[in-house]
Order: structure tokens, then C-alpha cells, then sequence
């Protein structure tokens, strides 16, 4: 089968190729006939392609592709210091926050300081006050102290010598009496502190 | 072979005893010259920063054939570029048109073909000369060479620098010419052998429809990158 197409391929080929160069006799391009027209109409169309297209036509074209290329080096640049400057900014912003933080740290510890002085302040008046309460409180105390055994032997002296008078009769002398206050008391202390 | 035929088309026009009447080339010519002209016009009227399709398009070819030259020229062949662009996009042109069906595909004649490559040759050949004056004979003389090879080689430099033109004009037109015969073969294929046989060639020549049009980009750009070569030859002169 396969044979026979390829036969019949072959055999139509030669007989194409026979019909042909039967009809035209040879090649048309080795024919001189319009040799001489075709170089002329070559000449003339090629050269005005030449020139339209090396006088108006490239030069268009280079100018819009020169100046697309300026265009996007511009754009580029100008996006570049763009860049920059927003970076710059956000530099400025990072320092701005910095610096506050800074501020907003030191109006913290400051006015801490301050609370705290006051208290201490506030804090020592007391103290101080209270101490002199508490020594003037202790000098009363003291003075009570010692007014009160004072107050005692006279009121004792007192009583006594008035309850001898009325039981004798006579004046007796206070210094005596006194003496004995004084020895009684003693003694009482003296028994005081041994028990 | 019929579509290479060339054929008048209106009135004969003779300048003197020349015949240079208008003809489906010419035609063809001058519908590519106008198509080009008129797809980068529309490309390069707008100036907008994101470009439109068309934009886009010229402005791609554009900064693709600028790659090219300063790729395998260098920054010397600036002045060349619009010769460069405007030979690139012709031939890129002349054989796309070619590739519809019942048009006429300029670059497989000969004629046109070599005349653009005797004319990139002589071209650059002056180039090479007013650059270097007589020093561009050097690039006959490869360095680091033996003497004992020495005529040998410049022989064989001289031959191949001449057969230049012929080389890049026989590969344009020899690869359109083929694969246009080759379609066209395959068409008739696909009648001879009929509703039974002729699937198998009627896909071939779908296949081919797409490496022709491969074809006929990669021939433009190699016609391009040659002539951006023998240029580099004649601006920088290091072999």
C-alpha cells in the first residue's frame, strides 16, 4: 500500500515537473526581458524607502524611543530621591519618638522626685514634731515625777505635823518631822525594791 | 513555474530603446514599499510612554535591527542603520507579500536579488577603501599565516571576497525560488492524486506554508546580518 502511494508520488512528480518546464520552457528569472524593468522599479522603490524612512520615519521612531528611555531614568530618579526623602522622614519620626519617650521618662522621674521629697519632707516634720512631743511629754512626766514625791512628803509633813498638833496640843518643830517623812519614805522605797 | 513569470501590466514604457514598463515586480515592489512605509509611519505617529501594537511593532523592529548591527558591526556602522533598516525590511517584505497565494514573490529573481548584493558589494568596498586607502588590501592577508601558504591564501581571500555578491544574492533567491517551486509542486500533488490520495501532500504543503514563512524572515535577516558583516569588514578591518 505504502509502495504504491510512494510509486504514484513519484511517477506524478516527473510528470508535474515535465508539464511544467513543457509550458514555460526554463526558468523565468534567467529570461532578459524585464531585467532592465526590474532593476529600474528596484532602484526607484527601494530608493524611496530609503529616504522616507532615513528622513522622517527613523528619526520619529528614534526620538520616541530616546525619549521614553529619559523619561523612565527621570521617573526612576525621581522615585529614587523620593526614597531618600521618605526615608530621611521616617529617620526624623524614629527621633521624634525617641526624644519624647526620653521627655515623657524624665516628667516621670521627675515629678516622682518631687512626690518623694515632699513625703520626706512631710515625713521629717513629723518625726521632728513628734520628738518634741514625745520629749517634752517625757519632761512633764519627769517633772510630774519628781513634783509628785516632792508634793507628797510636804503633804505628808503637812498632815502629820496638823494630826500632831491637834493630838498634842503643841507645835512641834517641822524639820523634824520632815526628817521622819524622809526616813519613812526611804525605808518604803528601800522595801520597794527588796520585794 | 508560472509563478515566476513577469508580465506587463498597463502600457510599455520605453526610455529610448529600454523597456522599463510597469510590471506584477514593480507592482509588487512598490505594494511592499508602501505597506512598510505605511505600517512604521502609523507606528511612529504616536508618542505615547506605553506604546500601542503598532507602536510596539515598529519600535521592535527598530531596536531589533540597531541589536544587529551594533552587535556584529559596532557602534562605527551607525550612519549605515537606515540603509541596514530599509534593506532588512524590503526583503522581509518583498518576501512575505511572496507567500500569498497568486502574488508575486520579488526576491526570487535574480535580477533583484543580485543587483542589492552588487550594490551592498561595491558599497562597502568603497567604504573599506576611503576608511583605510590602500591598507584594506590587508584584509587579503590573514595574520599569523606562514609565507610558504601566504599566496595561497590571499588567492582564496580574493576569490571568496569576490564571490561575496553572488553568494548572498544566489541564497535569497535560491531559497525563495525553492520553496515556492516546492509549494507549488506539492499543490500539484494534491490535485494529481485527488480526494483519495492527496491528503498526505496537502499536509506537507500546510507544513510548508509555515517553514516558508520561517524562511522567508530568516532569509531577510540573514541577507541584514551578512551586509551588517562585510560592513564590519570595511569599518574595523580585523581578520
Amino acid at each position: 500500500m505504502l509502495k504504491k502511494i510512494i510509486v504514484k508520488i513519484l511517477f506524478s512528480f516527473v510528470l508535474i515537473t515535465q508539464v511544467q518546464s513543457a509550458e514555460s520552457g526554463g526558468m523565468p528569472q534567467l529570461n532578459p526581458e524585464f531585467w532592465i524593468s526590474q532593476i529600474v522599479w528596484l532602484v526607484i522603490t527601494f530608493g524611496a524607502l530609503y529616504v522616507i524612512l532615513s528622513k522622517v520615519i527613523l528619526p520619529k521612531i528614534s526620538n520616541n524611543l530616546e525619549s521614553r528611555r529619559s523619561q523612565i531614568l527621570e521617573n526612576i530618579e525621581i522615585a529614587e530621591k523620593q526614597r531618600e526623602e521618605s526615608e530621611e522622614k521616617l529617620k526624623e519620626f524614629d527621633k521624634i519618638i525617641l526624644n519624647s519617650k526620653l521627655e515623657a521618662k524624665n516628667l516621670f522621674n521627675e515629678a516622682r522626685q518631687k512626690v518623694l521629697n515632699e513625703i520626706d519632707k512631710k515625713r521629717s516634720e513629723m518625726e521632728k514634731n513628734l520628738e518634741e512631743e514625745i520629749s517634752s511629754a517625757e519632761k512633764e512626766i519627769q517633772s510630774l515625777n519628781n513634783n509628785s514625791t516632792e508634793n507628797i512628803k510636804k503633804i505628808a509633813t503637812e498632815t502629820s505635823l496638823s494630826l500632831i498638833q491637834q493630838l498634842i496640843g503643841e507645835e512641834i518643830n517641822k524639820e523634824s518631822i520632815s526628817s521622819v517623812v524622809n526616813g519613812l519614805t526611804n525605808k518604803s522605797k528601800e522595801n520597794r525594791k527588796n520585794v | 513555474m508560472n509563478q515566476f513569470n513577469v508580465y506587463r501590466i498597463g502600457p510599455e514604457i520605453k526610455l529610448g530603446s529600454v523597456d522599463i514598463s510597469f510590471t506584477n515586480a514593480s507592482l509588487f515592489m512598490v505594494i511592499s514599499t508602501i505597506a512598510i512605509l505605511i505600517v512604521l509611519n502609523l507606528g511612529a505617529k504616536k508618542k505615547s510612554l506605553i506604546p500601542d501594537k503598532l507602536q510596539l511593532l515598529a519600535e521592535l523592529t527598530y531596536s531589533f535591527v540597531s541589536k544587529m548591527i551594533s552587535d556584529t558591526a559596532g557602534t562605527k556602522a551607525k550612519p549605515y542603520f537606515s540603509f541596514i533598516f530599509s534593506l532588512f525590511m524590503f526583503v522581509l517584505f518583498c518576501n512575505m507579500f511572496g507567500m500569498i497565494p497568486y502574488s508575486f514573490t520579488v526576491t526570487s529573481h535574480i535580477i533583484v536579488t543580485f543587483v542589492l548584493a552588487a550594490f551592498i558589494f561595491i558599497g562597502v568596498t568603497i567604504i573599506g577603501f576611503i576608511k583605510h586607502g590602500l591598507g584594506y588590501l590587508k584584509l587579503f592577508v590573514p595574520s599569523g599565516v606562514p609565507m610558504v601558504l601566504l599566496p595561497l591564501i590571499v588567492v582564496i581571500e580574493i576569490i571568496s571576497y569576490l564571490s561575496r555578491p553572488i553568494s548572498l544574492s544566489v541564497r535569497l533567491f535560491a531559497n525563495m525560488m525553492a520553496g515556492h517551486t516546492m509549494m507549488k509542486v506539492f499543490g500539484g500533488f494534491v490535485v494529481s492524486l485527488g480526494i483519495v490520495g492527496g491528503w498526505l501532500p496537502l499536509s506537507f504543503s500546510v507544513a510548508l506554508t509555515g517553514l516558508e514563512i520561517l524562511v522567508a524572515f530568516l532569509q531577510a535577516y540573514v541577507f541584514a546580518i551578512l551586509t551588517c558583516i562585510y560592513l564590519n569588514d570595511a569599518l574595523n578591518l580585523h581578520h
